[in-house]
């Protein structure tokens, strides 16, 4: 290595960077080295196994798949909307953009709040909602996926309205010039072209839902096998039972761990080059 | 009147196309120009990709845009078929799916329109690549695949914007003669861009020359070489613009 940095004066970095970026990555390495650690690892399965564990993986699991899947149904539809917003004025273009990315540096706890004042029994859709059919959102399994998908969306349309403009535009013209209509192109030519942008967001708002903390509590409380995720799970479980939380992080470290495996090709190497 | 006539008048940042363009029925005219003439912006708006500012499109007295009266036939509904400059042909479908492609969306059953598009790939002595998908055949291949995808639409005009451009200059001549008798076989007619005099003397039987938007002239390729309209008209019949 000494050698080939000797050969490339330009590859040399100022030497005053190395122990600054050395406590940088001690601090994001270091956390994950002492959960690994402390991990109980010898009666792992049997807390694992548990009552308070079991049941909020499979409840993570489920709702985590489920805001997946809304926020592909939702957000798939709203992303060929802005893919095509080209020709909307350019501050109602901003302005949506905007507005559609502001789960993303909206503290989660504001995002539960803001669903409760929008969904809640007194809120303003939750209001009529509740006094025409007696169905109330907040504090149930739905209202779990609520907030994820809310808290998730944003990072779906963003991955797929950059992969439907990635597709190049010599393939809508050879499809249109084949006979084909705004929904054939869409579905035989343009979404499956976009297709690994619309996994690579479906990973992402998956890991965004089984991370998903606060709005979840917020806006869906901590009812165990009702509304009690693995994080709430975990923050609850520090308290009563240590080591309980320790392997519940374990489980959604290896979620991580899954997730950048999963993505590797997509990102990982893009930014690595 | 029969075969292709447009009235084309296009105005794009500044650029103004104004160009009346005739293809006699059956016949394939090449359509010439140096880089910038007006020639994709003249193909898109025949197509219906680009929206007319003034004129008409007629194809086969069949009146697909009318400025004048409003009128406007979309572009996947128009009898014409597009073969662009990049054969285009969809990556995540084999060969022989894309040639099916266009023959689903005129309500032709799969399997009919697989047996159509391997019928049509053995014609053309193509049925080697059928079940290849386009990252797997040469430019020479794609570009065959591509007419072949586009006139098995039976359209009424087929626009054939610079389909020799991308290809390797050793190889352009054998392909010529293939595009050649891909033609001779279609039935309707043909508009080709090109501004590769060999283009024109291997596949067109008349030319037109535009310049900045407007015709300058228009003929045979002999009538042409005789009587120049301008001096841009015998460079790029000489073959010495690029």
């Amino acid at each position: 290595m000494s050698a080939r940095r000797r050969r490339d004066p330009l590859a040399r970095i100022p030497r005053a960077v190395l122990v600054p970026g050395a406590i940088a990555f001690l601090l994001l390495v270091g956390p994950l080295v002492a959960l690994l650690a402390r991990a109980p690892w010898a009666h792992l399965g049997d807390l694992l196994a548990g009552d308070t564990v079991l049941p909020a993986l499979g409840l993570s699991l489920g709702t985590a798949a489920a805001s997946t899947g809304c926020c592909v149904l939702l957000g798939v539809p709203l992303a060929v909307v802005l893919s095509g917003a080209d020709g909307w004025p350019g501050p109602l273009r901003r302005l949506v953009r905007a507005l559609v990315i502001t789960p993303l540096v909206l503290p989660p706890v504001v995002g539960g709040i803001a669903l409760l004042l929008l969904l809640g029994r007194t809120g303003l859709l939750g209001g009529p909602l509740f006094q025409a059919t007696g169905v109330q959102i907040p504090f149930s399994t739905a209202a779990v996926v609520v907030a994820q998908t809310f808290v998730g969306l944003p990072f779906l349309v963003l991955g797929v309205e950059g992969a439907l403009r990635g597709v190049d535009r010599r393939f809508a013209v050879a499809a249109t010039t084949l006979g084909a209509g705004p929904w054939t192109r869409f579905v035989r030519v343009t979404l499956p072209l976009a297709a690994p942008g619309v996994a690579a967001g479906a990973v992402l708002a998956f890991a965004r839902a089984i991370g998903e903390f606060g709005a979840t509590v917020t806006f869906a409380g901590s009812l165990p096998k009702v509304t009690q995720t693995l994080p709430i799970a975990a923050y609850l479980a520090l308290n009563s039972d240590p080591e309980a939380a320790i392997a519940i992080s374990v489980v959604l470290m290896v979620v991580a761990v899954a997730v950048l495996v999963s993505l590797r090709d997509h990102w990982l190497q893009g930014i690595g080059r | 009147m029969s075969g292709l006539d447009a009235e084309l008048r296009v105005e794009r940042d500044g650029f103004v196309l104004d160009a009346r363009l005739v293809v006699p029925a059956h016949r394939v005219v090449a359509l010439m120009g140096r880089n910038g003439a007006g020639k994709s912006t003249a193909v898109a708006a025949i197509a219906g990709l680009l929206p007319l500012d003034g004129g008409r499109v007629v194809v086969d007295g069949e009146v697909l845009e009318d400025v004048a009266s409003g009128r406007v036939v979309p572009p996947e509904r128009r009898p014409i078929g597009v073969v662009q400059q990049q054969s285009a042909l969809f990556p995540h479908l084999t060969v022989a799916a894309n040639v099916a492609f266009g023959l689903r969306t005129q309500g032709r059953s799969r399997s009919a329109a697989r047996a159509e598009a391997h019928r049509l790939l053995t014609d053309a002595g193509l049925a080697d690549l059928a079940d290849r998908r386009p990252s797997a055949v040469s430019g020479g291949q794609a570009a065959r695949v591509a007419l072949v995808r586009t006139l098995a639409r039976s359209p009424r005009l087929v626009l054939l914007d610079e389909p020799l451009a991308a290809i390797d200059a050793e190889l352009r001549p054998a392909l010529r003669d293939a595009i050649r008798a891909q033609l001779r076989a279609f039935a309707g007619s043909a508009l080709l861009v090109t501004h590769d005099v060999r283009d024109a003397e291997a596949l067109a039987d008349e030319v037109v020359v535009i310049d900045r938007g407007r015709v300058l002239q228009q003929g045979s390729l002999a009538s042409l070489r005789a009587a120049p309209a301008a001096p841009i008209v015998s460079r790029l019949l000489d073959g010495a613009t690029d």
